[in-house]
């Protein structure tokens, strides 16, 4: 049992959590017909249930899951775990029937009316009271008492955002300020808003489906689950003092060292590539930098548009599809630059402190 | 209610109240006269109306608006001083981070075998005050994991530049002088000023 934690904690990275979720995910969604069946589906459940089950009976572990502040994302892992697997599994049952050329579910749902009022208001009636008394005793347990006054000089240790925010605290790890703080949150809700803009197929609505918008649900998840839920994951449970990262069984030690030296793409390319130090210009020195980010935001999309996404091209006009690879270049940027800092402690692509200007 | 012929303003499908001659108006001589009656009031007395109703809308959103505005500007503003004195220089010991100002002034002494420079506690890459850690030799910042020599040099986590440093320098009673109104960025080559370093 131990040596098991100890296993855990020894292989708990940002690096390794990240690609195990990554590839659960794409198991997930490349085979949502196993992955929602009975025994696979009861497997996953057994696993997380007896993992958290388990993990209770540890001291740190538990001290942890059941902070005030930390309950609502034990509560948010179950819940969107839920409604992700809930709606692959009806989305799968539509997908077959479908392929047998049956009506799918809602369509044979439909027939069968009932009024809003009194059979839906009265089952929303009866959950709001339930969720009401759910609060109350919300309130009543879980303590969320106010802290000491702030004091500017002194910084809590480890200093967390509000749970919602700490996707946003984590992508500050490997972006600029500017970056992390305005510019993805701005790309992060346009993106959203422009999505029915930019998808206008019309395949597949009205009813759970998967099999004919496979590529436009995944990318949606992956943002969602991956890129947004697990990183408040991480924030709340597994960044400790120093905004270091430790295992679900590790104690938070204050004075865990861990080795870190992070260098610019500048520094890379200059003094150990070429071996000639740095130019005194910025703009010379930041070059391949710049260049490299813009042949990574233009040039791609053209990339794209003649191989991998040829159909999509074709199916869109020039300025949606545009629209559509710089929104998804954006997202892409965030794990990209994380790869980046695990592999090779690369910590700004173009660095130009001169005038606050990092990517 | 039934029965629509006792209720003229009732209308339905099946009831068309006859036409009493009360009701009955005559044909219309002047258009504009149409909608007047006893009780209803003409075009000018309704315009007068409206202009009191929108100067007084107007006056009452200008008077919330304008105490919105004095907010603002508060009634005592807080501004620390920017200048201290920090002692002698025997009172700091070689090879240590000294933190007594930190609380008070933002700012930590580090004195070298060289002399003394005033660092700031304010961590570049979004601000939050880092901690000083004897035991790594660095200055951590909770936040989002930025770490700093002791030069203040940035080495790992996000933070883009160094910290920075005041400006440090003898008073006429042979104290150390802080004066944080003037910062030196080493990204800008400022650290070679002889002010950015009190040489003992």
């Amino acid at each position: 049992m131990e040596a098991l934690k100890h296993f855990i904690d020894s292989v708990s990275s940002p690096v390794t959590i990240f690609t195990l979720a990554t590839v659960l995910f794409v198991l997930f969604v490349s085979f949502p017909r196993i992955s929602t069946s009975k025994p696979v589906s009861l497997l996953l459940l057994a696993l997380f249930l007896a993992f958290f089950g388990l993990g209770l009976t540890d001291e740190h572990f538990r001290g942890i899951v059941t902070t005030p502040d930390n309950v609502p994302i034990v509560g948010l892992i179950v819940v969107f775990g839920y409604f992700t697997w809930y709606a692959m599994r009806k989305a799968v049952i539509n997908d077959m029937r479908m392929e047998k050329g049956e009506p799918t579910v809602e369509q044979t749902e439909t027939n069968e009316k009932v009024l809003v009022f009194p059979y839906l208001i009265f089952i929303e009636f009866v959950v709001a009271l339930a969720y009401g008394a759910g609060l109350v005793l919300w309130s009543i347990f879980l303590k969320a008492p106010l802290e000491e006054p702030a004091n500017p000089m002194v910084s809590p240790n480890p200093s967390k955002a509000p749970w919602y925010f700490l996707g946003l605290q984590e992508m500050l790890v490997y972006f600029d300020p500017w970056i992390a703080g305005v510019l993805l949150p701005t790309f992060i809700i346009i993106g959203l808003c422009a999505i029915p803009y930019i998808d206008r197929d019309t395949s597949g609505s009205g009813f759970y489906s998967f099999k004919n918008r496979r590529w436009v649900i995944t990318t949606y998840l992956f943002g969602f689950w991956i890129l947004w839920i697990l990183l408040i994951v991480m924030g709340t449970f597994l960044r400790g003092p120093n905004w270091n990262f430790f295992g679900p069984f590790e104690v938070w030690d204050v004075h865990k060292v861990v080795p870190l030296l992070n260098v610019n793409l500048s520094e890379l390319i200059w003094i150990k590539w070429l071996g000639i130090g740095l130019p005194k210009m910025w703009f010379v020195r930041e070059l391949p930098g710049i260049l490299i980010v813009l042949g990574f935001l233009f040039i791609t999309p053209v990339i794209l548009a003649k191989t991998v996404l040829k159909s999509a091209f074709k199916k869109l006009d020039p300025i949606r599809f545009g629209i559509l690879v710089l929104l998804a270049l954006m997202m892409l940027s965030l794990p990209i630059k994380m790869y980046l800092r695990w592999g090779f402690n690369l910590k700004y692509i173009v660095a130009i402190p001169e005038f606050f200007f990092n990517i | 209610m039934s029965d629509g012929t006792t209720q003229p303003a009732t209308t339905g499908p099946t009831a068309i109240p006859p036409q009493t001659p009360s009701t009955v108006k005559p044909a219309p001589s002047n258009p504009a006269n149409t909608v007047m009656g006893p009780d209803k009031i003409d075009r000018r007395t309704f315009i007068s109306w409206a202009g009191v109703a929108w100067v007084s809308f107007a006056a009452a959103t200008g008077g919330a608006l304008s105490i919105v505005l004095r907010f603002l500007f508060p009634n005592v503003l807080f501004e620390p001083p920017t200048a201290f004195k920090a002692g002698l220089p025997s009172d700091y010991e070689v090879g240590v981070v000294d933190e007594r100002w930190k609380e008070k002034f933002g700012v930590w002494m580090v004195r070298t075998a060289e002399g003394i420079y005033a660092l700031s506690t304010t961590c570049t890459h979004l601000g939050c005050t880092p901690n000083w850690l004897p035991g790594e030799a660095k200055f951590k910042c909770p936040c989002h994991g930025s770490g700093f020599y002791k030069t203040g040099i940035n080495f790992e986590g996000p933070a883009p530049r160094p910290l920075e440093r005041y400006r440090i320098s003898y008073s006429e009673d042979g104290q150390i002088a802080i004066d944080m109104s003037k910062k030196f960025q080493q990204e800008k080559g400022e650290w070679n000023n002889p002010e950015s370093f009190l040489t003992v």
